[in-house]
């Protein structure tokens, strides 16, 4: 079960544990301003094709916008 | 939209899946670093001051003024342990008593942005209100320190 996270241990669990950062917003969002080393796979692409380059040793934190 | 993201890579086979429910406004609102074509845009939190002096609601404000002035500053920021920004103490707000505190002396609900604010937006704005400085915080309430609207038009002027 994915589990809700904050800044604080967003910041902890890259640092200590690698963790992939994945913003699941629309291309131009991203581009407009992302977490710094996060990849870019929207909600409507993410599938096992677009994951494929995603480690699946390495915890994944997913974001989108806000709480919305 | 990211609880379902998290949800479907936990059925394409990742664990463990985090979801970071209050996403990238929150981290841009704290301050931290960004990547992205709006990553170059000068922001209130890279214009402020850090080094802003702090007091306690609990200290003698006409000591936190004489201790503020001999630093060269023209205000202080009334924090409390969590470094929450609580009010703010100017010239004239110790007043004749010496014995009255920073909570009776300071002025309540100052004005703040947010770290992630474009420096040009609040440069105009401080223009026109005709403020001299302003508070900025995280999020969370956190002092992050003040923006002199001499730091933001020079901010704004260089990148003219």
């Amino acid at each position: 079960m994915p589990k809700a996270v904050f800044r604080d241990e967003v910041r902890r669990i890259v640092e200590e544990q690698g963790a992939q950062l994945v913003e699941v917003l629309p291309r131009e969002e991203y581009e407009d301003e992302h977490l710094p080393g996060a990849i870019n796979i929207s909600l409507k692409e993410l599938d096992a094709q677009t994951t494929a380059g995603l480690r699946k040793e390495a915890p994944v934190i997913v974001y989108c916008y806000d709480y919305l | 939209m990211s609880p379902r993201a998290a949800w479907r890579l936990e059925g394409l086979g990742f664990s463990p899946v985090y979801d970071y429910v209050p996403g990238k406004v929150d981290w841009f609102a704290a301050g931290l670093p960004k990547e992205g074509k709006l990553a170059e845009i000068p922001t209130v939190g890279e214009a402020a001051r850090p080094d802003v002096p702090m007091c306690s609601s609990e200290e003698k404000a006409s000591e936190v003024w004489r201790r503020t002035e001999a630093a060269g500053w023209d205000r202080c920021v009334v924090v409390n342990e969590e470094r929450i920004v609580l009010g703010l103490l100017r010239d004239k707000d110790p007043g004749a008593d010496p014995e009255a505190t920073v909570e009776e002396a300071m002025r309540l609900g100052p004005t703040t942005f947010r770290p992630d604010t474009p420096v040009e937006k609040v440069a105009e704005r401080m223009r026109k209100r005709g403020v001299s400085a302003v508070l900025v915080t995280s999020s969370d309430g956190k002092l992050v320190g003040v923006l002199y609207r001499d730091d933001a038009e020079r901010v704004v002027g260089v990148q003219l």
